[in-house]
Formats: C-alpha cells, sequence, structure tokens
C-alpha cells in the first residue's frame, strides 16, 4: 500500500528518530512509503494562538501538498492529525468553501500511525519485543479528540516482554498544550512536574506515547529531576526486537 | 465590576497560588473526591451520553425559545402573586433590590448561595445601606466573616483547610472549640439561627425556574434556603435570564444531572420548589416575592458564537476536572467564574480588558469538554476568545511578529525546507544536556520546568532525501 508520511515539524526538526521510526515500521508491515517535501507545519502554534486567520495560507499549501495523490497520510502525532481534521471548519469560517471541500478531502485521509496500522492495515501484532515496565501516556489529542483510546493499548499490549503499569490520573493533561507551555509556563511546569511524579511512582523503565510533542514535554521535565525513565514514541517501541532495534 | 476577585496582576496572581500549599493540597483533594464521586454516579446511572444529549436538547430548545419561556414565566410567577423584575444591567439589578430593601426598612438580609449575586455585586450595593447582609451558605459565610473571596462556583471555600478556617472563627467569632468541622459547623448553625430570625428579606438565586408553573427550583445541601426564603416577610430571588426549564419534566433531567455532575450525588440533601409568596389560608412563606431576572451581556452572548455556554446549569465539573484550576485555584483566574467554564464567561461578562489572559490559563486538553454534562465545548470556546484577542491586536507585539514569522515560513514550502534542515543542526549543535546556550524569551519559559529535547542533529526530511539517493 502506498502511503504518506506527515512527519510533523517537532520530528522534522528535533525528533526525526520518530520520524524514521515511523517509516521503518510502516515498510516493515508492507508500505511503499512517500514523503512530500513541500509539506509543513499543520500550523497549531498560529491557531491555537489565536491566529487561524493567519494560518490559512499555511493550510492551503498543506492541503495542495497532499492533493498530488489520494494515499493515506499517517503521522505520529495525534494533535497534529486532529488539527488537520479541523481544517474544513476554519475554512468556513473565513468564506472559504472551495477550501473547506478540498480540506475535508485531505483531512479523511489523515491517520494517527496507531489507528493507521490498527483499523486500516489491520495488524494489532507487529512482532516488537522490548523487555521492562512501561507507562503509556494516552494524549489528550488522541483519546479525547479523536478518540482512539484502544489502538496503542493494542499494539503495546502485544509487545513480547513489555509490561504496562497503570499511574494516577492516567488520562490527564501533560501540561504542553503547544504554545501553553512557554505562555503559561508557570501554570504548564506544574502539570509537567504533577504528571513526572505519578509517572515516577510507578518506577518504570519506558514512558510511551503516541505523541510526539507531549513526549518531549514529559521527556523534559523527567531529565530536569534526573530520572532514568527512557522517553520512547510508541513507533520506536514498535520497531524493537531480540536484538534491539530493529 | 464585581466578578473581580483581585486586583493584582494575571502572572502574579499564578505565581502566588502555585505557591499557595494550603490551597494546592485542598483542591487535590476535592478534585479527587469529588471527580471520584461523579464518574461512581455517571456509572451508576447508565447511559450517561443518552443523559447529556437530553440535557443539551432541553437547553437548546429553551435558548431557542427563551423570549417566549421568559414572558410565560413572568405571567405565571404574577399570577401567583410574586413581582418579577427585568434587569438589562447588574446595576438595575442591584437597584431594584436596593429600592425594595429601603422601602422594608431592612436592617438585616439572609442570604443563601448565589453567584449571579455576587455577579451583580449585590452585597456592596446594600451594605453601603447600612443593611447587615448574612450569607447563609457555609462555605459563603466563612469566606464572609474572613473577607475573602469563592474559588469555586459551587465549592466557594474549596480554597480553605480546617485550620485557617478555625483561626477565623476564633478570630472574628471568639470560637473556642476544636477543627473538627462537625463542631465547627455546629458553632455557626447556633451563630446564623438568630440571623434567620431576625432578618427583614431572604434572598437566593435560582437553579431553574419552572415556565409552566411559575416556580423556582433550588438544590443545597444545608437546609440554609429553606430558612433564608420561608423565614423572613420579603424573599428575593435573582436568576441568570437563562436558568429556565419549561416544565418540571425537564427539571427532572436537568436535575439529574447537575446534582451528579456537581457533587457526585443523586440528589442534593434538600430540593426546595418555591411557587410564590404566601397565599391566604396558607401558614407559613413569605407574605412578598420578587424575582429579578438579570441579563447583564446575556442577549449578547445569545447572539454571538459565544451562546452555547448559556446551556451551563452551573455545576463545576468542569473546575473539578481542570488541570489548569487543580495548579492554581480559583483566585489565580481572579474571577469569581474560575475555571474553563470561568475563562469563557468572564471575558464574556466582564470584557478582555480585565480577563484577557483567562482563555490562554489553557492547555486546550479539552478533558472539561468530557465531563461537561450539557456537552459545552468549552475548549473550542476558549480557543475562540484567543482568536477574538488575537485579531483585535491586544496581544504583544512579539508575538505577533513571530507568528507572522512562522506562518509566512509555513506558507513557502522551499523557505520552510531550508528553514527546518537548518533548525535541525542549529539544535544538534548547541542544545548540550538539554540547556541552550541563549536563554530568552520562549527559550527562557520552557526552561523555566524541564530541559530541551536532546535533538538529533539532523532534519528527518534530509535523512530521508539522503536515503533516497542511496
Amino acid at each position: 500500500m502506498n502511503v504518506n508520511f506527515y512527519v510533523t515539524c517537532i520530528a522534522d526538526i528535533v525528533k526525526s528518530g520518530v520520524g524514521k521510526h515511523s517509516v521503518l515500521l510502516l515498510e516493515k508491515l508492507g508500505c511503499n512509503v512517500v514523503f512530500l517535501e513541500k509539506q509543513g507545519c499543520c500550523g497549531q502554534p498560529a491557531i491555537n494562538s489565536g491566529y487561524a486567520k493567519q494560518a490559512i495560507p499555511g493550510m492551503k499549501n498543506l492541503v495542495e501538498t497532499f492533493e498530488v495523490n489520494d494515499y493515506p497520510i499517517v503521522a505520529p502525532a495525534g494533535s497534529c492529525v486532529y488539527a488537520v481534521k479541523n481544517y474544513p471548519e476554519y475554512f468556513e469560517r473565513f468564506g472559504e468553501s472551495d477550501w473547506a471541500a478540498r480540506a475535508q478531502k485531505v483531512a479523511d485521509r489523515f491517520y494517527d500511525i496507531t489507528d493507521f496500522i490498527v483499523n486500516v492495515l489491520k495488524v494489532e501484532n507487529v512482532g516488537a519485543t522490548l523487555t521492562g515496565k512501561a507507562v503509556y501516556h494516552p494524549s489528550c489529542s488522541l483519546t479525547r479528540k479523536l478518540g482512539i483510546v484502544r489502538e496503542p493499548l493494542t499494539l503495546l499490549q502485544n509487545v513480547k516482554g513489555l509490561q504496562l503499569l497503570p499511574i494516577h490520573n492516567q488520562q490527564t493533561c501533560c501540561g504542553f498544550g503547544g504554545t501553553f507551555s512557554v505562555k503559561m509556563a508557570e501554570i504548564s511546569g506544574e502539570m509537567v512536574t504533577e504528571k513526572v511524579m505519578n509517572i515516577s511512582e510507578a518506577e518504570p523503565d519506558y514512558l510511551v506515547g503516541a505523541d510526539v510533542s507531549c513526549l518531549m514535554n514529559i521527556a523534559g521535565r523527567l531529565s530536569r529531576e534526573g530520572k532514568k525513565v527512557k522517553v520512547m514514541h510508541i513507533a520506536e517501541v514498535l520497531m524493537q526486537n531480540e536484538k534491539g532495534e530493529n | 465590576m464585581s466578578l473581580k476577585t483581585s486586583e493584582l496582576p494575571f502572572k502574579e496572581r499564578v505565581e502566588r497560588q502555585v505557591h499557595n500549599e494550603i490551597m494546592r493540597r485542598a483542591v487535590v483533594k476535592a478534585q479527587e473526591t469529588i471527580g471520584a464521586n461523579r464518574q461512581k454516579m455517571v456509572d451508576e446511572l447508565g447511559h450517561w451520553e443518552e443523559w447529556r444529549e437530553a440535557a443539551k436538547q432541553i437547553r437548546n430548545h429553551v435558548l431557542e425559545n427563551l423570549d417566549a419561556y421568559l414572558h410565560q414565566l413572568s405571567e405565571k410567577v404574577s399570577q401567583n402573586g410574586g413581582h418579577v423584575f427585568f434587569a438589562e444591567t447588574a446595576e438595575e439589578a442591584t437597584d431594584y433590590i436596593r429600592k425594595i430593601a429601603l422601602e422594608k426598612n431592612a436592617k438585616k438580609i439572609v442570604k443563601s448561595k448565589s453567584m449571579v449575586t455576587e455577579e451583580i455585586g449585590m452585597n456592596h450595593v446594600l451594605e453601603a445601606e447600612g443593611i447587615k447582609v448574612v450569607e447563609t451558605d457555609l462555605g459563603e459565610y466563612l469566606l464572609q466573616i474572613a473577607d475573602d473571596k469563592p474559588s469555586h462556583i459551587v465549592v466557594p471555600a474549596i480554597h480553605k483547610d480546617r485550620h485557617q478556617i478555625r483561626k477565623d472563627l476564633q478570630e472574628k467569632l471568639g470560637y473556642q472549640g476544636t477543627e473538627t468541622p462537625e463542631e465547627m459547623t455546629a458553632f455557626i448553625r447556633k451563630v446564623i439561627r438568630r440571623d434567620f430570625l431576625e432578618a427583614d428579606i431572604g434572598i437566593s438565586g435560582c437553579n431553574f425556574a419552572v415556565a409552566e408553573t411559575g416556580s423556582l427550583c433550588l438544590v443545597t445541601n444545608e437546609g440554609n434556603l429553606r430558612l433564608a426564603t420561608t423565614m423572613p416577610k420579603t424573599h428575593i430571588a435573582v436568576m441568570g435570564m437563562e436558568r429556565i426549564a419549561p416544565t418540571f419534566k425537564e427539571v427532572d433531567v436537568l436535575i439529574t444531572m447537575l446534582c451528579r455532575s456537581a457533587v457526585g450525588a443523586k440528589l442534593t440533601g434538600y430540593n426546595t420548589w418555591l411557587t410564590g409568596p404566601r397565599l391566604e389560608g396558607e401558614t407559613d412563606g413569605p407574605e412578598d416575592f420578587h424575582l429579578v431576572i438579570v441579563d447583564n451581556g446575556r442577549s449578547k452572548i445569545l447572539e454571538s458564537e459565544f451562546k452555547e455556554v448559556l446551556r451551563c446549569i452551573r455545576c463545576g465539573a468542569c473546575l473539578n476536572t481542570c488541570p489548569a484550576y487543580r495548579q492554581i485555584g480559583g483566585h489565580g483566574y481572579g474571577s469569581i467564574y474560575p475555571g474553563p467554564i470561568g475563562a469563557v464567561i468572564s471575558p464574556l461578562l466582564g470584557g478582555y480588558q480585565d480577563f484577557k489572559e483567562l482563555p490562554y490559563a489553557c492547555s486546550l486538553c479539552s478533558g472539561c469538554n468530557s465531563v461537561c454534562p450539557v456537552k459545552i465545548p468549552l475548549a473550542q470556546l476558549i480557543l475562540r476568545h484567543r482568536e477574538n484577542i488575537a485579531q483585535s491586536g491586544m496581544t504583544p507585539l512579539t508575538e505577533r511578529l513571530s507568528i507572522k514569522g512562522f506562518n509566512f515560513a509555513n506558507a513557502h514550502p522551499a523557505i520552510w525546507d531550508g528553514s527546518v534542515k537548518i533548525g535541525a543542526k542549529l539544535a544538534g549543535r548547541f542544545i548540550k544536556n538539554g540547556k541552550a546556550p541563549i536563554r530568552a524569551g520562549a527559550l527562557a519559559e520552557w526552561t523555566k520546568a524541564r530541559d530541551l529535547p536532546q535533538p538529533e542533529g539532523e532534519s528527518f526530511r534530509s535523512w530521508f532525501a539522503n536515503r533516497e539517493k542511496n
């Protein structure tokens, strides 16, 4: 199956490993991965700060970029997928009905990687092995906004050797919130501190998530506290085998 | 403006609240307890999503026909022997209430808990006339004696602990007992019993007004409302103009949702239904009844993109689940309406000038959306505020410029491509052990509580392109 990969800006710039492992994982599962270089950011830094109107040209660029083919579009971040799913509403609101219709078609092809693997590729066990205890962080975007709850858990439960640990207030936001993390650094900082406290209580070896931005936030706090928890994106986990990295 | 609970700048408020250990512990405990109880009640009722949908439809129906229901309600209240006053502004409402208090030559007024009377700043207006106004809800009473402000719409004194409360009681009322809640409550009960007996007027809020019968439906847990609305000769009820249910049938659904969502209980201890003043031959109830229906900006909200927020039944479930409220408490917001609902309605009722920071005190996690019993898309409405604020130029210039730069690059693929590749390299070179050499702006803010990511030094797109070549 031909698949477009939507890397997201955070993965592209600072966490390319997440992008690489996502591509390798999709290829391992039989996909032919296409990367369209014209793709940019989903626009969340502007949209979530109230500049949706100014973000319209960027949205148009993203829609146009993915109109060159009709393959599904897979991303390693629920929040960016959710942002694109909202494009039609923004176009509609700013009087661009034609673009709303075009955006709808592209948005319908957008998938979070776990959703894509489980519901499109129909794979629940990718044959990965990772020994140790892990805490899974269900991101707000994936869980509450996109309703993808079961898929990442199913994939992780089928990783050989991996034990998933529950934590207190598991579904509570990690405090990232995009520009919230720097605009409201005090509140965001308290939130991530509490999240790390709850994670630490479970004494995991790994913290796993499917949203690259939340992971960057939680990892930043774990590092600040000197905690030895390894932070991994689910694509990285799913690419592990007995010998280590696949 | 009586919405405001503080004159301090937002950042300073937040700073103080974040370090207020007593508040932090109290709010965490309350969120955990109420949250767990709420979930139990949701599970026990079953079909929760259908209940939410039904409640939403009822509230939407009321809002769509608000003019007709307000007319019906006022007709019924008048037929029942009561008086109705429509107040367009907070001032009109307080003027009317003051006028009645002066006509009745009132010396003392007992109140049951009401957010709308806080909103219109009623107490100050009456107190300025030399009238003693006594809050009889336990939480509100504790705040009143300590000259403190509510920090939650249902549990107003949520930020205080028993040690503080005992201290206040000792200082203000000469209390000598222990700090057990029961003993302190019994003490206050005895003190305010006299106030109930002496009061000339009782003032209440209104959870729902039933248009069909002109009845008021009020839920409390302390029974103080019954005394406040039946002992004094005059009862004044104050309600936000949207708080209507067509008939008792709809109240059934709304009360079910309200009590379960607010305090995690099937019902509150007292459900009080009041239909007009005492009639001839009846043995109790007030001789005179006034219903003050407050607009105070609600008509404008009804016409705006924020219309859905008027479905709110003031249960506070959004506060009890909000991770930001958890860290800064109600006083961090500086409004009597804090938390997600406050971040939406405070700027609407009080203006952006005073409340423009509130919509940003939110990570858009949408936990509030999930628990709202009337399905208000709170996170989306919070974001709409940010749009209004940004589009009206109230945001800092540096923010506008950086967003402009970002949007420009993001709309030009060649520029974006180059920026990403260079950005990845620069990040790899300069970020070491979670620290960057520059500590200003966003970097400084980010690193207050956490380290920077360990970058890979190469962008994904460079890796992918090289891979294709090989």
